[in-house]
């Protein structure tokens, strides 16, 4: 399940919803991604998704990763918006039977969202705001999956 | 009739977000030299490498035509998390 906000949220409830009521489920990982930035500047990122579509190519992939990890499930919460410092950006979560499912499964959704998932992300530094691209590093993250 | 959308920094080079063009052109290319004919910046962003274009919210590759779309976006290279 994919859930987009413009609304600062804590990964901790929903991290405890999700762990709640299963049988089958062994392991669930979770990935935290917080806004780095100043904090004396008023927000450190904005967030551009595109409605509908952002969401349906990102459930796509949770079905393949669900597939390809034996998967028990998969929430992922990403913002929108404006985001402040320190503010939480993304949250992962993958439910399997076994601990390296979960891992691994938690590990390729960020890659995935690093570099193809349908959100444009720009950053307010000192000197000015800039659009954030996909690094070399990122490609080579997703490539180890290919 | 096609409702065009553009994401990130196309949409600051080109100063909108979204605009309709009527009628629409009959192809995807010639939509994009139509948006693009607007400056010779935005020409050159869409243009860029690794942007793509998703057509009634599907991506496409090649060339499309476009009769009976309603909606185009053009997607520069994409970064979340």
């Amino acid at each position: 399940m994919i859930r987009l906000t413009d609304k600062p949220f804590d990964p901790g409830p929903e991290l405890s919803a999700f762990c709640r009521g299963r049988s089958k489920t062994g392991a669930v990982a979770s990935f935290v991604g917080i806004a780095r930035g100043e904090a004396k500047a008023p927000w450190a990122l904005e967030v551009e998704a595109y409605p509908g579509f952002t969401e349906a190519q990102i459930a796509t992939i949770i079905d393949g990763a669900i597939r390809r990890f034996s998967l028990d499930d998969v929430l992922i919460i990403h913002r929108t918006g404006p985001i402040a410092a320190g503010e939480v950006i993304v949250l992962v979560l993958t439910a399997s039977a076994h601990r390296r499912a979960a891992f691994e499964a938690c590990d390729f959704l960020m890659d995935y969202l690093k570099s193809r998932a349908p959100f444009w992300k720009k950053e307010f530094g000192p000197d000015g705001d800039r659009w954030v691209e996909p690094t070399s590093e990122d490609f080579a993250d997703i490539q180890r999956w290919d | 009739m096609a409702r065009v959308l553009l994401f990130g920094r196309l949409a600051d080079v080109a100063g909108w977000r979204e605009r309709v063009f009527e009628p629409a052109p009959e192809s995807l290319s010639a939509l994009r030299f139509l948006v693009g004919g607007e400056s010779a910046e935005l020409a050159a962003a869409l243009a860029g490498p690794g942007v793509q274009a998703a057509v009634d919210q599907a991506l496409v590759r090649g060339d499309p035509h476009l009769a009976g779309v309603a909606e185009v976006a053009f997607l520069p290279p994409m970064s979340g998390g």
